[in-house]
Parts: structure tokens; C-alpha cells; sequence
């Protein structure tokens, strides 16, 4: 397992391919017992992008879980604060701070908010949960790394619901003029926010084009395929002249059926039935394999 | 009269007394200030010339960061280069920045404690003719209730470009506020300039008219300059005053807050503010808490500025030497 310090070159083998897959499916439970024990916070987002979170923690980012300020560390800026609880699991299991402290997730004195504070727990990078902020101070990060001739990268997370609002086509517009080719954007598009479907709400298609005709360089995944993910981060850091948007296609919910693709679950916990619904069906694949928790 | 130690110009109360815009002094600290530290950045929102940007631009462009008309994001950019070592300033008119992104600076700067300094330019209703909707009369409230936040409403351009310079010292989000047109130069370069200290200006003195303070007069920014001619006059009257200079209205100077209100027994609050939430507010915090006087507040009294002159906009919003004379006369009525 490389999770002390692992290196963005690393070849994506069968072995390692195996193990992200079943770490993802690990976090999945993780969070799912998280929101239960909560008792609030957001279902559907956290599911839909456990894969991309393994892939950034276990094999993308090149970081130093013991020194989470190493100054030469990969950023990763999470825009998208509430899906905050996939980022907390997936900084605890990669050895950010002990996994026992995930239960304490939004209660008093935790470390653990609801949105993610900076400062409060080794790993976060930036203080987010207010939508549209997380793109901006990436390319902040990112313009700070090319004065200093660092090679550090910026990946930002974000959401697709978040393309709605003013100040990401500001920081889009920015990154495109000023060629930021060290950061890399990763819009987590499961077509689902608050209130609804995403293209009824405030329609966003062609994100593609638009981002295009921002001067980006765009590419779009299956955001649950770990070959895909780490692919399209190795051709953004070929492009030298354009930051790279990486459209992800998710489910979101992904890996609990009742959950999967369906809005409601955007901003709710489970209760203990669906947990336990939710959890005997990570834990057997679906019902591919047997669990010993059953 | 004159307090010796505070060394202000001495040429103060002639008729030409030396004019310039304290946006200038912001100017001229950011140079000095890119000169000390290669980590200082100048950011702006389309407004380079006007908020004093200018001279760093063009002495330091690889280090001037033009933003466009975005000030959201000019607050969110400042935001990530301020946890990434550098020392970034963020140039606009108030009204927009810290107006338009307030959110912006409260979550990424304020809480998550982003090294980043934000200029306000044309601040109170001094900015004239562009009328209400340039004139910031907000700010002060708006930034000094933010939690990590600091702010500083320098009274000249000398004393903003010491603010500038102590800014960018100092880690953490700080706000400063700039106003448009030329005022008075009240200080020298020898005047005090603490973070958090407020200085006396004035204060009666044992030989002169007026030997006891009666009220002490508080204020911040260029209408010091009011405040002082004021005290002079006063004097004449046979009135002793305190001109107190709360240029750090947070972290705020207790102390000599609760001194001179405790020499006085009344105080008089000016700023080109609204009287709610302002530096007067910040005042009565403190002396309602530890030892309540009877206050006049002046500023803006809960309405709008308009189009005029700044002299005029003064006179007609009741912030010129006359009002200040009026509400120390009214506040020492009300002296029990």
C-alpha cells in the first residue's frame, strides 16, 4: 500500500487496480456508517465520488500523509464542501489522522466539520461548503506554485451544480486567459443538486464547449473507471498550454441501488435501516459475494 | 493643544496646509512593501490606476495580477496565493471589494485565516460626484465583525502608507480603508504608528484657555483633520478637548478608550460612516462594557450619500468642523 508517499507516475497495474477498487468500496462503507452516526450531511455526492478520491489519495497525488504542509505537496482544493465526507474517509484511511475519529464527523469539539475548515484537520487544503469558492483559490495556489517555480500540480473538485453560479465562470475565464497548465479541474457532473435534475434547475450542457471556448483543455470520463481517471490526469499534465477541465461522469449514490441517481439523496442522511441496507450491499458487491457481516 | 509627542505636521492648521489623497499613500506602501518582501503580489479588479496600483504594476509585473471586473474572484485568487506564502493586496473601490465579495471574504479569507490585505478605495462620501452607489459607507461594519479580521482607517497618506506597510507584515486578513480626494496631512514621518494603539492628537495643557478636557472627541480617517481644526477653535471658547486618533478601529485600543473617556467624561464619535456599526459603535462597545459616558455620534446617519463636491456632501451630511463644534457643546449638556 503507498500511502505514506506516493508518486503521480505511478503504472496502474492489475494489482494496484484491484486494490483502489476494493479501498473505494471500503470508503464507501465508511461513510455510510459516518452519515448514520451524524445523523445529517449528504448521501449522494460522497457515494458517487469514492472512486475519484481513492484514485487521488492512493495513487494520483504526490503527498506525505505525516507532513500534511509539505511545501512541495500536490494540492488538492475540494470546491464542492459538502461532499466533504468522502475527502474525511478517504484522508483518514490514506493516514491524514485516526480512522476512529470519522465518527465524531459534525459533532461539538470534532475536528470533523460539517463543511471543511481549514486548519482544523491535517489535509484540507481550504475552507469550502459556500459554493463557486474553490476554483478561484486554486488558480490562487496555482499562480503562487508558477512564481515560485515549483512543480507542484492543483486539482480542483468540484460540482456540477456549483457551474450554476457567477464566480466559477470569473475563476474559469481567469485560469483559460492566464494558460494555468499546472492546475487541473475535475467536475464531478452526476446531474443532480438540491432541487432537482441539474438541466432542469439551471440547464449546463454543452460544459464541454464552454469550457473549450474558455480556452480549456477538456476531456470527459467515466468517473468510476480508475484506468479513465488516471489516464485523463496524465494527459492534463501533457497539456502545456491550457489548464485541463476533466468532466467525470458519476452516479451519484454509487454502490447503494436504493441511492443511486436519485436527487433526494443529495443532502440526506440514511437512517439505520438504510444503512444497514446500504451497507450489507457494499459489502457483498451487490450481492456478487458473500459477507461475513451478513 | 497640539499633544508634542504625536509630532503631526506643523504647518497643520495653515490656510495651504499640504493636500493628498491618503489612496496614495496605499501607492507608495505597496512599492516599498514589494521592495522588502518578494513575496508581496498586487492584485486588481480593472481599477489599477484609480485604487494607486499603478507604480507596483509596473515595478513588479510578474508579480501584479490583473483580475478583471471580478471581484469575487479577485477575492478567491488572493485567498490561495495567501495560504501558498505569499502576501497578496487586493485593490478595488470598498463598495465592490469588501462590498460585492463579502462572502468570498469571510470564508476564504476570514475563517479559513488567508494571509491576504484588502484595500478599499473611495470609501465615505467624500468620492463626490460619482454619487451613492461609489461611495462605501458600509465597510467598517461590514469587515470588523468578522472574526481574524482586522481594520485600519489610516487619517493621511502618511499614516496609509504605514498602515500598508504594518499590513503586510502582519499575518492574517486585514482590511484597510482608502478614501479618493485629496485631504490634509496631519502626520509626519514621526508620528506613532502602532497597530492597535490609538494616539491623543490633542489634549489641553496645563498655561493654555482651556486647561481640562471636557470631551474627548474620537476619530478615524481623513475628518481627524476636522476634528482637530475643531479643538482649535474650541480652545479659543475656553473648551479643553482630547482629538483621539483610533486609526485600529480591531483589534481596538481599550485602554486609551476607557482612558480618555475616564479624563473626559463624554465623548464625540466621527467617521465618514454610517453611525451603526461603525468605528463610533466600536467606541461605545468598549465604553458601555467598562464605563459609559454620554456619546454623540457623527457620520452618516442611516441614509445614502448623493452627487456634490466633498466639501459640500461634509457640510450637507453634517460632518464639517461646525457639527463636531455643535455635538461637544450637546454632549457636555448632557454631563450629569
Amino acid at each position: 500500500m503507498r500511502n505514506i508517499l506516493s508518486k503521480g507516475d505511478n503504472v496502474l497495474h492489475e494489482k494496484k487496480l484491484k486494490f483502489l477498487e476494493e479501498k473505494a468500496n471500503q470508503i464507501r462503507e465508511e461513510i455510510i456508517k459516518m452519515l448514520l452516526s451524524a445523523g445529517s450531511g449528504h448521501s449522494a455526492g460522497p457515494l458517487g465520488m469514492a472512486d475519484i478520491f481513492t484514485a487521488f489519495y492512493f495513487h494520483i497525488l504526490y503527498h506525505n500523509p505525516k507532513k500534511p504542509l509539505w511545501p512541495d505537496r500536490d494540492r488538492l482544493v475540494l470546491s464542492n464542501g459538502h461532499i466533504c465526507p468522502v475527502q474525511y474517509v478517504t484522508l483518514a484511511h490514506a493516514g491524514y489522522f485516526p480512522i476512529e475519529e470519522l465518527t465524531t464527523l459534525r459533532t461539538i469539539n470534532s475536528r470533523l466539520q460539517g463543511h471543511p475548515h481549514r486548519g482544523s484537520l491535517p489535509g484540507i487544503e481550504t475552507t469550502s461548503g459556500p459554493l463557486g469558492e474553490g476554483l478561484g483559490q486554486a488558480i490562487g495556489m496555482a499562480l503562487a506554485a508558477r512564481m515560485d517555480q515549483k512543480k507542484y500540480r492543483i486539482y480542483c473538485l468540484m460540482s456540477d451544480g456549483e457551474q450554476d453560479s457567477g464566480i466559477t465562470w470569473e475563476a474559469v475565464m481567469f485560469a483559460g486567459k492566464n494558460r494555468l497548465n499546472n492546475l487541473t479541474a475535475i467536475m464531478d457532473r452526476n446531474n443532480i443538486q438540491i432541487d432537482g435534475y441539474t438541466e432542469s434547475i439551471m440547464p449546463l450542457e454543452p460544459l464541454k464547449e464552454k469550457y473549450e471556448a474558455f480556452n480549456w483543455h477538456v476531456l470527459e470520463i467515466d468517473g468510476h473507471n480508475f484506468e479513465q481517471i488516471v489516464d485523463a490526469v496524465h494527459e492534463a499534465k501533457a497539456i502545456y498550454e491550457k489548464p485541463t477541465l476533466i468532466i467525470a461522469h458519476t452516479i451519484p449514490g454509487r454502490g447503494v441501488s436504493f441511492m443511486e441517481r436519485d436527487y433526494r439523496w443529495h443532502g440526506v442522511p440514511p437512517n439505520k435501516e438504510q444503512a444497514a441496507a446500504a451497507l450489507k450491499e457494499l459489502r457483498t458487491l451487490g450481492g456478487k459475494i458473500q459477507s461475513e457481516h451478513q | 493643544m497640539i499633544r508634542e509627542e504625536a509630532q503631526l505636521n506643523p504647518r497643520l492648521f495653515d490656510k495651504d496646509v499640504e493636500q493628498v489623497p491618503t489612496r496614495n499613500g496605499y501607492g507608495e506602501g505597496l512599492v516599498i512593501a514589494g521592495e522588502k518582501d518578494p513575496n508581496v503580489v498586487v492584485l486588481c479588479a480593472d481599477l489599477t490606476e484609480s485604487t494607486r496600483s499603478e507604480a507596483f504594476a509596473k515595478k513588479f509585473p510578474e508579480r501584479f495580477i490583473e483580475i478583471g471586473v471580478a471581484e469575487q474572484n479577485l477575492a478567491t485568487i488572493a485567498a490561495g496565493l495567501g495560504v501558498s506564502g505569499k502576501v497578496p493586496f487586493i485593490s478595488s473601490y470598498a463598495t465592490f471589494s469588501p462590498g460585492r465579495n463579502w462572502e468570498q471574504i469571510r470564508t476564504t479569507m476570514a475563517y479559513n485565516d488567508s494571509n491576504v490585505k484588502i484595500a478599499g478605495a473611495h470609501t465615505g462620501i467624500s468620492v463626490g460626484p460619482d454619487g451613492a452607489t461609489h461611495q462605501a459607507i458600509e465597510d467598517i461594519a461590514t469587515t470588523r465583525v468578522m472574526a481574524n479580521m482586522k481594520v485600519f482607517v489610516p487619517c493621511d497618506a502618511i499614516e496609509a502608507r504605514k498602515a500598508t506597510l504594518a499590513a503586510a507584515k502582519i499575518w492574517g486578513p486585514v482590511y484597510i480603508r482608502f478614501t479618493r480626494e485629496k485631504t490634509p496631512v496631519i502626520t509626519t514621518e514621526d508620528t506613532p504608528y502602532i497597530p492597535g494603539k490609538a494616539e491623543i492628537f490633542w489634549e489641553p495643557k496645563a498655561g493654555t484657555r482651556s486647561k481640562k478636557a471636557e470631551v474627548a472627541i474620537i476619530g478615524c480617517g481623513p475628518l481627524l483633520y476636522n476634528a482637530l481644526v475643531a479643538a482649535h477653535e474650541l480652545d479659543k471658547e475656553k473648551i479643553g478637548v482630547v482629538v483621539l486618533n483610533n486609526h485600529s478601529v480591531k483589534p481596538i485600543d481599550e485602554r486609551k478608550i476607557i482612558e480618555v473617556a475616564r479624563k473626559c467624561g463624554a465623548v464625540v464619535t466621527i467617521e465618514e460612516h454610517q453611525v451603526m456599526g461603525g468605528m463610533g459603535s466600536a467606541v461605545a462597545e468598549v465604553l458601555a462594557k467598562h464605563y459609559p459616558v454620554p456619546m454623540e455620534f457623527l457620520g452618516m446617519q442611516d441614509t445614502f450619500g448623493e452627487s456634490g463636491k466633498p466639501e459640500e456632501l461634509i457640510k450637507k451630511y453634517k460632518m464639517d468642523v461646525r457639527d463636531i463644534i455643535y455635538a461637544v457643546r450637546k454632549v457636555i449638556k448632557r454631563k450629569k
